[in-house]
């Protein structure tokens, strides 16, 4: 029987692999979906006859219930959600797997019971890590750092308890084994808790991925405490790509997987200050965004003047021409006018665009461009958004082809022949300090070429630095920057009522 | 019972499978990537359903049952709402195919 089951196990794996692999394509991505969640019911299938539970009415109803609540979110959510979303599925595979590890840990031998524990303490890890996760990002929780007192150290500290009670509830029984597993779950719990809070909002893919690639490897240690085959296969292969997936977005972020894990574990130092900024940036922010706001109700009652004038000039016009409108003088080139003429634009999308629902009047702009005779293209930084390839998702939500989104280093080249490039809630990835100022948080991240092309409109909702707390020096650029500051949907759709 | 080295065995095969068959996945399709990966690591469910049909088998009492119910609940939500998100964005990719 175990032979069987083995080798069915095998094929499964074998199916799970190729469906993710199908996903590497668009055209074949569905059926490499469909392919895996298939596998999966075959292996859920499987177990029930295997592990000889097809009379227990209970899984049935238990599978019925998840299956309902599951089908209703995936149904529901919007995919501006979509982050918080995964994160919040993710928690809760991991909260199954600990509750296996619960289950199975009075079972025989030194291997159970420390796989068990394990499962236990991983799953708790994701549970607790990825809960905190999709509350940053579904903002009920600060998006900002939490530290507390000696926040380090009592990191480190449940770490260590969490691994001495796993190891040692594994050579213990009766009352010492209930003590570990408590001790297991509280101190991992605890450990989840504090190292999640302490992660900043940019650094949230990361964790979302490193998590979700732990919640594999839970799943595979309570399949080892079971010791089901199929279980510790998937579990590894989810564990690893998570991983893989983690690291190349820590290299597109420049960040160290270990300095965002372990915020100030390794330099005590380094942490505290930027927080401390942080609150001085924030007032700081407020009082330039509040003397912005005034700068502005300034220009436009200075604006307003100018146009009484103007309509007291032209009332005698009027009056011989009824029909010709006055149309505005303009001399200098505006963001709108640079764009009729553009033949060749490139779109920089960023979290801003998601923030401001905008990527419907994106699709508006880049359709109105390419009426025009102007080829469009998007290019999406690895990083942009709040997940890797949230960017491509919205831009999919509003219909535009995945053809025409680029990637960066496909990209990056065609910036300088560009003839206008429109930047949407993006600075980060698009700022030229990451180049050469040294020290800052994003010195050494590959940033898209923006500043290189001749004419650069930016639709930012202001024009403060992004999370890396860095100016950008694209913004304050003498020639051939046009900034259309404030919410992305109505700039975009002054742009577009200003295309002639 | 498998053995525990056989287990171990598996695991790092298929984590180096996995590891190797990521990378060929582009960017433009690294959050449907991710949530389905996600959908995946719900495949707990089948350690959750053999915990619980051991459980009720052995006529173990109301809160063991109770737990095994609640981890199958838990992961049957990652399953279904995983694979179903990674559906529907997955979909929307693909409705421009010409």
């Amino acid at each position: 029987m175990p032979a069987l089951q083995i080798i069915l196990s095998a094929v499964l794996a074998v199916l799970v692999l190729a469906g993710i692999s199908m996903m590497s394509k668009v055209r074949t991505a569905v059926a490499g979906n469909l392919l895996s969640a298939f596998a999966m019911l075959c292996g859920i299938v499987g177990t029930l006859f295997f592990a000889g539970v097809v009379s227990v009415w209970t899984i049935y109803v238990s599978i019925l219930i998840g299956s309902l609540i599951g089908g209703l979110l995936a149904a529901r959510v919007q995919m501006i959600q979509m982050p918080q979303t995964v994160a919040l599925f993710n928690g809760l595979g991991g909260g199954a797997s600990a509750l296996v590890g619960l289950l199975s840990v009075h079972g025989d031998g030194a291997f159970v019971r420390f796989t068990a524990l394990l499962a236990v303490a991983v799953g708790m890890v994701t549970l607790v890590g990825s809960l905190v996760a999709a509350g940053k990002l579904h903002r009920v929780l600060p998006q900002k750092p939490v530290v507390w007192k000696a926040h380090a150290l009592c990191t480190l500290l449940f770490l260590a308890l969490t691994l001495a009670f796993v190891v040692a509830g594994a050579f213990v029984q009766g009352i010492g084994l209930t003590v570990c597993l408590v001790g297991a779950f509280v101190c991992a719990s605890l450990f989840g808790l504090w190292f999640s809070l302490r992660v900043g909002g940019a650094d949230m893919p990361i964790t979302i991925s490193l998590l979700n690639s732990l919640s594999g490897v839970a799943g595979s240690i309570a399949g080892m405490a079971i010791g089901d085959v199929f279980l510790v296969a998937v579990g590894g292969i989810v564990g690893a790509s998570g991983l893989l997936l983690t690291q190349i977005m820590c290299r597109a972020m420049n960040r160290k997987l270990m300095s965002i894990l372990t915020g100030g574990t390794m330099t005590p130092p380094a942490p505290q200050p930027p927080v401390i900024e942080e609150n001085d940036n924030e007032n700081e922010e407020l009082i330039r965004r509040i003397m912005d706001l005034e700068k502005k109700i300034k220009e436009l009652e200075a604006m307003v003047a100018d146009l009484e004038t103007r309509v007291k000039a032209l009332d005698g016009q009027l009056n011989a021409a009824p029909a010709a409108a006055p149309a505005p003088v303009e001399e200098a080139p505006t963001a709108a006018s640079v764009l009729s003429k553009a033949k060749d634009v490139i779109i920089v999308p960023g979290y801003g665009m998601a923030l401001a629902q905008a990527q419907h009047q994106v699709r508006q702009l880049a359709d109105k461009l390419e009426s025009r005779g102007a080829r469009v293209r998007f290019a999406i930084h690895p990083v942009a958004g709040r997940m890797p390839g949230h960017m491509n998702v919205l831009l999919a939500e509003a219909d535009v082809d995945y053809e025409k989104l680029y990637e960066m280093d496909a990209i990056n080249d065609d910036f300088k022949n560009a003839d206008a490039v429109v930047v949407i809630g993006a600075n980060d990835v698009l700022n030229p300090a990451a180049r050469n100022a040294v020290g800052t948080p994003i010195y050494g991240m590959p940033v898209l070429n923006v500043d290189q092309a001749p004419e650069v409109i930016v639709c930012n909702f202001d024009l403060k630095p992004g999370y890396a707390g860095v100016e950008n020096p694209i913004y304050s650029r003498e020639k051939g920057v046009y900034l259309e500051l404030g919410d992305a949907k109505e700039t975009l759709m002054r742009l577009m009522a200003g295309i002639a | 019972m498998i053995h525990p080295l056989i287990l171990i065995a598996v695991f790092l095969v298929s984590a180096v499978l996995g590891y190797f068959i990521i990378r060929t996945v582009p960017s433009l399709l690294h959050t449907p990537l991710m949530s389905g990966m996600n959908a995946l690591s719900g495949v707990t469910i089948v350690g959750a359903i053999v915990a619980t049909g051991v459980a009720f088998l052995a006529g173990d009492g109301f809160w063991a049952q109770f737990a095994g119910g609640l981890a199958i609940v838990l992961a049957a939500v990652n399953v279904f709402g995983g694979f179903g998100v990674t559906h529907r964005m997955l979909k929307m990719f693909d409705k421009k195919k010409k």
